[in-house]
């Protein structure tokens, strides 16, 4: 099993949803985060004075697969966060050592 | 016979005429009476007047001010209204509006508002209804200095400040340029505030700000432009209180004042957003409001005496000076004047004033006759006007703050002002998001 965790676009979010769902992912944990990479931030003025954003808002998709769609998983998001410019996000490929459900207790790849 | 009763006739109509000439001049003046229309609208424009500081102003520095100040911001508007609104009528009305000693100030006569009573008229409203105009924009000045003090004044110290600054600046001005005092006399023009409200506001901001010293983070982070932007828009509406009510009755006057200020903010606003486009590449909310706030003030002095195409002007230099001495003359000189109270009230102020020596129509008012209608004397005059103001505001409102720094902590501590002064100050904070 693996975790893939994915910091996208917050508008090619919807894109990367219907994607993942297609690619036959059970379920997934999404937050909107903060953050920057090589672009950095933005610099906002107010009345002339400028004040440097760092942290640029940016969605994070948590999802865990069984390792057999991992790459499925990831040509999905790469195809439909891709814009081309600066900020496009990050994918990170975790390994989950066990899942468990908590209603019915299946354990391993029988919980996600 | 015919021809004598002719002669005979013309002679009585003469006569009659004569007669007539003779008692208008014997009679005595007649009497101040009460006029409802005039007295209606100058309750609503009161009212109107009301609103500018709160909400108006509250809502646009509190906007403008860091998420941990945002309280602070307000409550120093709110607490200024309340002051002045007691101490007006204890003493403030008759200081500056009963009588004159020597130009200087007014009796004291006044005192708790005693002889102003419910039949007692000024023209031909209500005195009361004139005493509560005048504490409305007696208020409105103390809180506009607030803007630049913010984020580092203790609350306590902005209390006093208030009470010294309103007893010993603004009466005295206020007498001098509407009260009959010295200014008055020399002909100064002052339609709704320029000098008095002003000028008077935005030296005191900078005098202060130099005294206080600079606060740790000196950035403009605006917790909320939305309240900003709706701060504006209810100081532009209550704005039309504050000149059109400066007509003190519902003619022409009114009217025209009404439309000058409508006028000379929409261009102000624009030119500020223009100058801005060209400069960062942005037209940004905050510079359209701030345009605004620049045009309002520009034209309060002028309001009453300019023709349209003065008011034109007046705006359009406005928002463009305006826009550098925020973001050019502020950064260059080095004092931390928080929202820009100076740079935008006190330069935009000193602006009007000079300008309406310039452009006073004396078709539009006759009272008024600037320097393009062959006065150039009332250009001296305002000068004049402005640099007593500028001078008498800058060292009485320094003795203030030495003065209170004699009994007390004016600023909060190091770590009160890093925390938040809505924290420190109130024990609150604004957003529990």
């Amino acid at each position: 099993m693996k975790k893939i965790e994915a910091i996208i676009k917050p508008f090619k979010f919807e894109e990367v949803k219907e994607a993942l769902v297609l690619a036959g992912i059970q379920g997934m944990t999404v937050s909107d985060v903060k953050g920057f990479g090589r672009q950095k931030g933005h610099v906002e003025v107010y009345r002339g004075s400028e004040l440097e954003v760092l942290f640029i808002p940016k969605i994070k998709v948590e999802v865990v697969v069984p390792d057999s769609l991992v790459e499925k998983v990831i040509n999905a998001i790469l195809e439909k966060a891709y814009t081309g410019s600066v900020g496009d996000g990050k994918i990170f490929v975790l390994p989950v050592e066990d899942a468990v459900r908590i209603r019915t207790k299946e354990k391993g790849e029988q919980a996600i | 016979m015919k021809k004598l009763l002719s002669i005979l006739i013309l002679i009585m109509i003469i006569l009659a005429i004569s007669a007539n000439l003779v008692f208008a001049e014997g009679e005595t003046p007649t009497q101040p009476k009460l006029d409802t229309g005039d007295t209606a609208w100058m309750i609503v424009a009161t009212a109107l007047v009301m609103l500018m500081t709160v909400p108006g102003l509250a809502l646009f520095y509190g906007g403008l001010a860091k998420k941990k100040d945002v309280l602070n911001t307000i409550a120093m508007s709110f607490v200024t209204y309340c002051l002045v609104s007691f101490l007006w009528v204890l003493y403030g009305y008759s200081l500056t509006f009963s009588g004159d000693m020597a130009g200087i100030i007014g009796y004291l006569d006044k005192a708790f508002l005693s002889g102003v009573k419910v039949e007692s008229l000024q023209g031909t409203i209500p005195e009361v209804l004139f005493s509560i105009f005048q504490l409305t924009f007696a208020a409105i000045t103390v809180a506009l200095i607030s803007g630049a003090y913010i984020e580092r004044m203790k609350f306590s110290a902005w209390v006093v400040f208030s009470i010294l600054w309103m007893s010993f600046v603004y009466v005295p001005v206020a007498h001098w340029v509407w009260g009959g005092g010295f200014l008055a006399k020399m002909g100064a023009l002052d339609f709704a505030g320029g000098t008095v409200v002003h000028i008077n506001a935005g030296i005191a901001a900078l005098v202060g700000v130099l005294i206080l010293g600079k606060r740790k983070n000196t950035l403009l982070v605006p917790n909320n432009l939305t309240l900003v932007a709706i701060g504006a828009a209810v100081l532009w509406f209550g704005w039309f209180g504050f000149n059109a009510g400066s007509a003190a009755a519902s003619n022409g006057l009114a009217a025209q004042s009404f439309i000058n200020t409508n006028t000379a903010t929409a261009v102000a606003a624009l030119a500020w957003m223009f100058t801005e486009w060209a400069v960062t590449k942005k037209p940004t909310v905050l510079g359209l409001a701030s345009g605004m706030i620049a045009g309002l003030v520009a034209i309060t002095p002028a309001a009453g005496f300019v023709n349209i195409i003065g008011s034109i002007i007046i705006g359009a230099v406005a928002g463009f000076i305006c826009y550098f001495s925020v973001t050019a003359m502020k950064p260059k000189i080095g004092y931390d004047d928080a929202l820009d109270v100076f740079g935008i009230h006190g330069v935009a102020g000193i602006l009007g004033a000079i300008l309406t020596g310039v452009f006073a129509d004396p078709a539009i008012n006759e009272a008024g006759k600037g320097l393009l209608y062959g006065n150039p004397g009332q250009l001296w005059t305002q000068t004049l006007a402005v640099l007593v103001t500028i001078v008498y505001t800058a060292i009485m409102t320094a003795l203030i703050f030495l003065a209170l720094r004699i009994f007390m902590k004016v600023r909060v501590s190091e770590e009160d002002e890093i925390a938040g002064l809505d924290a420190s100050q109130h024990s609150e904070r604004a957003y529990n998001l």
